[in-house]
């Protein structure tokens, strides 16, 4: 690459929801701080409007390419990422709004840093170097570290942030441990680089070594088990709508870096992180579907819902083929669309003395009192545990798919398995709505949050007859541009 | 270059690896204070730079020394926003003992 890549602007096509995001993050902090009389709800939809622009710039400019020395790269795969990243920090601002004074994050500083966490996963997706990779992933969490502990009078939120703090920073540190080797052993840090170096036969174990060590440090930010210690915590005691976040789009990022560094670095030795990915998947699908079994809190049951659906994306990253990343990009889509529509179903929910609703017994009566909610509920914990023709059925699909056409049938079997026991937990949310005796009045659902929801409902639904094609289509395209 | 001195890679590589090592013993046994904790981090961070920048000697190739610059400077953003944290969780608990922080679990 030379170095005339970024002498005029129009060159820099592929990083322009980059240049925005970073540029706009700056400005909205400037506006937030000089404008007086400007409140938290004025700046959060200037966020949302400038995360809705960086959408726009990338679906209408698309421009693929590799720009600054190499370090930077837009191929397809990257913009779908991008989307789905985009799209779930955009939807989780939104729908933070209606209760954002509860959970003390009604500060302009929260849009702010959410901005800035957002950048840090656009850039990590996109990332072409292990230095730009670093650098995408700490200015990701380093923002989440201070929004999780951002209700700063709550014990149980500065715990999770602390919580979070201490093992993220440690998950960076093996990740970068990983990366030293790997830069140490190919002589390059340039992702499309390395894999020149690896031959299979001649390998040598410290490069082995690193990548193990690289896949853990990522494994930690998808909260794959035994990597996942640290989510439960997190999700229950951080404020709802900043677990609403962590939820759906740091994971989006952190998934793309794990299929751009296995599938682009370390291509040519499939067989060596194939095993990895297995052993991940088979222990997050297995450990969340008996752990999430006896949760009480709502939330913590939500957190062990995401590790086992990490577990399941993995099953078509394991395949290791474009058939499985394609899956594993249709799954996320429809996993951050599931989790925005619980999560504005978990931050609308509040009885008529105000309290949060935060435990599984705490919804009982809600059929009655709140059939709209109740049935959204309904219908995504139907999706979650993967029943046709909801959109959860064919995220599953599609990995299994993979998986079995690459003869990974005990890691089909098992995930099969895995998804029924996981039902029983999902279908007892379903059973305290419908037929346990209220304890409780449940307030109306602001309205945003309704219409969020609605929208879900709708996609997830109707996803075989609307979304289901379209979404294949360049969830395809998206996995073709890595191989 | 490195050999020059009868000091080859492998030493490097060797401290490198007993300081991570004790790094996140360092994380996981301390039963006391969670400033270990953070001195802790810093140990993987700095045994990091020391690998990337005896390879970088080893290859002749400056990127290894550009990443362990990059690594310096995050690493100070890091250890600012894990203090203000502690700072927070200090004012809530009025303790900073590593057993006291278990209000979350299950």
């Amino acid at each position: 690459m030379s170095s005339s890549d970024v002498l005029s602007f129009s060159a820099l096509a592929p990083a322009y929801p980059e240049l925005l995001l970073a540029g706009g993050a700056v400005l909205v902090l400037l506006i937030a701080l000089f404008v007086k009389g400007l409140g938290h709800r004025a700046v959060a939809a200037l966020a949302i409007l400038l995360l809705v622009g960086a959408l726009g710039v990338l679906l209408l400019v698309p421009a693929d390419g590799v720009l600054f020395n190499g370090v930077f790269v837009v191929d397809a795969f990257a913009r779908f990422m991008k989307v789905l990243v985009l799209g779930g920090a955009a939807a989780s601002l939104l729908i933070a709004l209606p209760a954002a004074h509860e959970h003390g994050i009604d500060k302009f500083e929260y849009s702010v840093l959410v901005l800035l966490s957002t950048l840090g996963m656009v850039v990590m997706v996109s990332a072409n170097d292990l230095m730009s990779l670093y650098v995408g992933l700490e200015l990701q969490s380093l923002a989440l570290y201070v929004i999780a502990a951002m209700k700063r009078d709550d014990p149980r939120a500065t715990e999770a942030g602390l919580k979070y703090f201490v093992l993220g920073a440690l998950s960076s540190g093996m990740l970068l441990y990983g990366a030293s080797l790997v830069y140490g052993f190919t002589g390059t840090t340039q992702l499309d680089q390395i894999v020149k170096a690896v031959v299979l036969d001649t390998r040598s174990i410290g490069l082995v070594f690193g990548m193990v060590f690289l896949l853990a440090g990522i494994a930690f930010k998808i909260s794959a088990v035994p990597f996942h210690m640290w989510t439960p915590d997190v999700y229950e005691g951080a404020p709802t709508p900043v677990t609403a976040f962590l939820a759906a789009a740091p994971k989006v990022a952190a998934m793309a870096l794990m299929i751009r560094v296995t599938t682009v670095s370390f291509g040519s030795i499939t067989r060596d992180w194939q095993q990895i990915i297995i052993f991940l998947s088979i222990a997050s699908m297995v450990l969340a579907a008996f752990a999430a079994i006896g949760q009480q809190n709502l939330k913590r049951l939500l957190a062990y819902s995401s590790i086992g659906h990490v577990g399941f994306a993995l099953v078509g990253l394991s395949s290791g083929t474009t058939l499985g990343v394609e899956g594993v990009a249709i799954y996320m889509a429809i996993y951050v669309a599931m989790t925005v529509g619980i999560f504005a179903a978990v931050i609308g929910l509040r009885t008529t003395d105000g309290k949060p609703v935060e435990t599984i017994d705490g919804l009982s009566g809600l059929g009655q009192q709140r059939p709209f909610t109740a049935a959204i509920i309904g219908v995504l914990m139907f999706s979650l545990i993967g029943l046709p023709p909801l959109a959860g059925f064919f995220a599953k699909w599609q990995v299994f798919l993979a998986a079995v056409e690459q003869n990974l049938f005990v890691l089909a079997v098992i995930g099969v398995l895995a998804s029924a026991v996981s039902a029983f937990y999902y279908l007892r949310i379903i059973k305290v709505m419908y037929f346990d005796e209220p304890v409780a009045e449940f307030r109306a659902v602001p309205g945003e949050l309704v219409a969020v929801m609605g929208v879900v409902g709708f996609f997830v639904v109707s996803y075989f007859a609307t979304l289901g094609g379209p979404l294949a289509a360049a969830a395809k395209t998206a996995a073709e541009s890595l191989f | 270059m490195l050999a020059a001195a009868g000091l080859g890679l492998g030493h490097y590589l060797t401290v490198a690896a007993i300081l991570f090592t004790l790094g996140v013993f360092g994380i996981f046994l301390n039963r006391k204070n969670i400033i270990i904790i953070l001195m802790s981090v810093e140990l993987i961070l700095l045994s990091v730079n020391l690998n990337l920048v005896a390879f970088s000697a080893e290859l002749g190739d400056l990127a290894g020394q550009v990443f362990a610059l990059i690594i310096l400077t995050v690493a100070a953003a890091e250890a600012a926003i894990g203090l203000a944290i502690l700072v927070i969780f200090y004012r809530n608990r009025g303790s900073i003992a590593v057993e006291d922080v278990n209000q979350l679990k299950g």
